[in-house]
């Protein structure tokens, strides 16, 4: 698939904007090999740095980053149970959040207070959990929105069609073989609306592309998605690393995340509190116990067990006693 | 009955001045909600800033209705910008709320007994229209014997309101098949997934309200053409409701939607009203006055014309012109 994939993609369409530089997989990988398995490692050659990102909703710390680096070139996955503020991190990253305080940066450009239309300008475009297509423009239109750099988008120059039509043509040429290569091209004079749930990713992920992102930003690219088209959407968001993207994705699928990704960052509780490549995380007694508890492993004889429900029933009345008297 | 005066003037309000009045409107909600997703309720405020500027800079300073003209669409532009930098960062009802307010603070303003001594209180300004009158090319009645008959001045502004709403439609048939139109479009659609494709989704909305005001400037210059007089009672929330009504049957987003609608408004609300006047009046009426009479009758129209909306929006929420490919979408 992704040898393939280049093919059709082909030459042309990395004309219009300089694409992602070419980065060799093996050796970003290799570099990883080095890179302490611990909360914050620095990476040899990121692509994204956080510090100190913090967002609080009223009273509850949704996200508490200490440090956190990306590495260039490889998947990273960012996993952790519901409610561990991955999407709230996402959100921040791409400025479509702010935080109460914190720094981060792409290719060292700081992105503070960065509206979120300017993050994607520099080439970090994301995805969003609830798939977002433009349902009642066409597959085609949708992906020609998705360039950048157009001409004929600003409004003096709109009216004027002489101005664009080759831009657009050339636009067209590549939303082609990107439809093509995530098999949507016979949908394309469909509306949006049509498509399935699944094939509504791909095509959020075709129309992210139309930028040529050097970082893509998948949430949740797997939810809502059959089996069969799993593997599909798993072999296109390889395709992106092999032509030379870094990838961040949030997944709740670990077989996904064991599958795919070359890193895996944890968090829990709005903390970062493991990273390492998938199978010592996946090891890891913390992230174990932020997924199923601290103590699932230990066994609950049924005395105890009642005793235990007893004692928290009993708890819980008093609570309720103590803050009727309040 | 007299089915020939009904169908005569029926055709003359569908082509006349007030048609082409209620079409500009349209045609400004149709690029600030059909094409943008912006819910402007004060589209008559729009109007009424550029019409009023024109007519008091006419007759309190003698400007040139050109030159009043001019102004009056910087005010609008100026307007546009009021109403949409601390509004258009927000959820689109913020919008709706904002205008409708402001399009009744203007008419409230301008209707002020305070400043009657400029704007000429509630009873509005006249006077103005010499220049506009000197110009006209047309010295006799025009149209079609039998059908509908215009008088010169009639005809006249139609003839500068019907180019008007010609060049309108070019306008923004050219604009929304380039690739600015389809951000607009994008926008209506999801403005979070545009934002994230790198588009400045604020500076676009802001070029949206923008535009869609100045069509609705031009339909405020043609009321004070129309009436040779201007006032604050042309511009009450109604008539920014009736625009909507006409973008809504021509069909929104399209290009001439705003056309059809206000030739159909305009036809049948006239045909419904002389239809139930000539029913209630007279010696031996066809409705008898324990139904209903004359008084009651006048309102006949809009009961008619609210139950025609929901049976439209119904059956074909798209409009005439909408396309039914859309309608089968689940699109929210």
């Amino acid at each position: 698939m992704p040898a393939d994939s280049r093919e059709i993609l082909g030459d042309d369409a990395h004309d219009a904007t300089p694409a992602a530089p070419e980065v060799d997989v093996a050796a970003a990988r290799r570099a990883l090999d080095d890179v302490p398995r611990e909360p914050g490692a620095p990476k040899p050659d990121p692509i994204l740095r956080a510090q100190g990102v913090v967002r609080n909703f009223g009273g509850l710390k949704a996200v508490d980053v200490d440090h956190v680096e990306v590495q260039r070139g490889v998947i990273t996955a960012l996993i952790g149970p519901n409610g561990a503020g991955k999407t709230t991190f996402f959100n921040l990253l791409t400025g479509f959040d702010r935080p109460d305080h914190g720094e981060w940066w792409f290719n060292d450009k700081r992105l503070n207070k960065m509206a979120a239309y300017r993050v994607s300008r520099l080439g970090m475009v994301r995805t969003f959990q609830l798939t977002k297509v433009l349902s009642r423009l066409t597959v085609m239109e949708n992906m020609r929105v998705g360039a950048t750099g157009q001409t004929g988008e600003k409004i003096w120059a709109a009216w004027q069609p002489w101005l664009w039509r080759q831009q657009e043509e050339d636009n067209t040429r590549k939303a082609e073989s990107l439809l093509e290569r995530f098999l949507l091209i016979k949908k394309q004079h469909d509306f949006a609306g049509s498509l399935s749930g699944g094939q509504r990713k791909l095509l959020e992920m075709a129309r992210a592309l139309m930028a040529d992102p050097e970082l893509v930003m998948l949430d949740e690219p797997m939810a809502g998605v059959n089996p069969a088209l799993k593997q599909s959407l798993l072999g296109h968001v390889k395709s992106l690393r092999d032509e030379g993207r870094s990838v961040l994705f949030v997944e709740h699928d670990m077989d996904m995340v064991r599958d795919i990704s070359d890193w895996v960052v944890v968090m829990a509780q709005g903390r970062i509190i493991a990273e390492g490549p998938p199978d010592s995380v996946m090891g890891d007694q913390r992230v174990i116990d932020a997924y199923l508890g601290a103590h699932h492993d230990v066994d609950l004889t049924e005395a105890q067990a009642e005793e235990q429900i007893l004692a928290e029933a009993k708890a819980e009345i008093a609570q309720d006693h103590a803050e009727e008297q309040q | 009955m007299d089915w020939h005066s009904l169908l005569t003037s029926s055709l003359e309000q569908a082509l006349g001045p007030t048609a082409v009045i209620y079409c500009l409107a349209a045609i400004g909600l149709n690029v600030h909600f059909g094409y943008t997703g912006l819910l402007n309720f004060g589209q008559a405020g729009f109007m009424m800033v550029c019409g009023y500027t024109m007519v008091a800079m006419a007759t309190i300073f003698d400007w040139s209705l050109w030159l009043g003209l001019a102004l009056g669409l910087v005010f609008t532009v100026v307007f546009a910008f009021i109403l949409g930098v601390p509004t258009l960062r927000l959820r689109a009802d913020y919008l709706a709320i904002v205008t409708i307010a402001a399009a009744e603070i203007v008419r409230q303003t301008a209707g002020a007994a305070k400043f009657s001594e400029y704007f000429g209180g509630q009873d509005g300004m006249t006077g103005f229209i010499g220049p506009f009158r000197a110009v006209n090319p047309y010295s006799s009645e025009v149209g079609i014997p039998g059908l509908f008959m215009f008088g010169p001045y009639t005809i006249w502004v139609m003839t500068v309101g019907w180019s008007l709403v010609a060049a309108s439609c070019l306008v923004v048939w050219m604009l929304m098949r380039s690739p600015w139109g389809r951000v607009l479009k994008s926008i209506r659609e999801d403005e979070d997934a545009v934002r994230s494709l790198g588009k400045n989704v604020y500076s676009y909305k802001m070029q949206a309200l923008v535009l869609g005001g100045i069509f609705g400037a031009l339909a405020g210059v043609m009321t004070g053409l129309r009436s040779a007089s201007i006032g604050p009672s042309f511009f009450a929330t109604d008539v920014t409701f009736f625009a909507y009504t006409v973008l809504l049957i021509g069909g929104a987003a399209r290009v001439l939607g705003p056309v059809a609608g206000a030739l159909i408004f305009w036809f049948l609300i006239t045909a419904l009203g002389t239809f139930f006047e000539q029913a209630t009046g007279g010696t031996d009426p066809l409705i008898p006055a324990w139904i209903m009479d004359a008084n009651q009758a006048s309102l006949m129209r809009f009961i008619f014309l609210g139950l025609g909306l929901m049976l439209l929006m119904i059956f074909r929420p798209q409009g005439i012109f909408g396309d039914r490919r859309e309608l089968a979408l689940d699109a929210r």
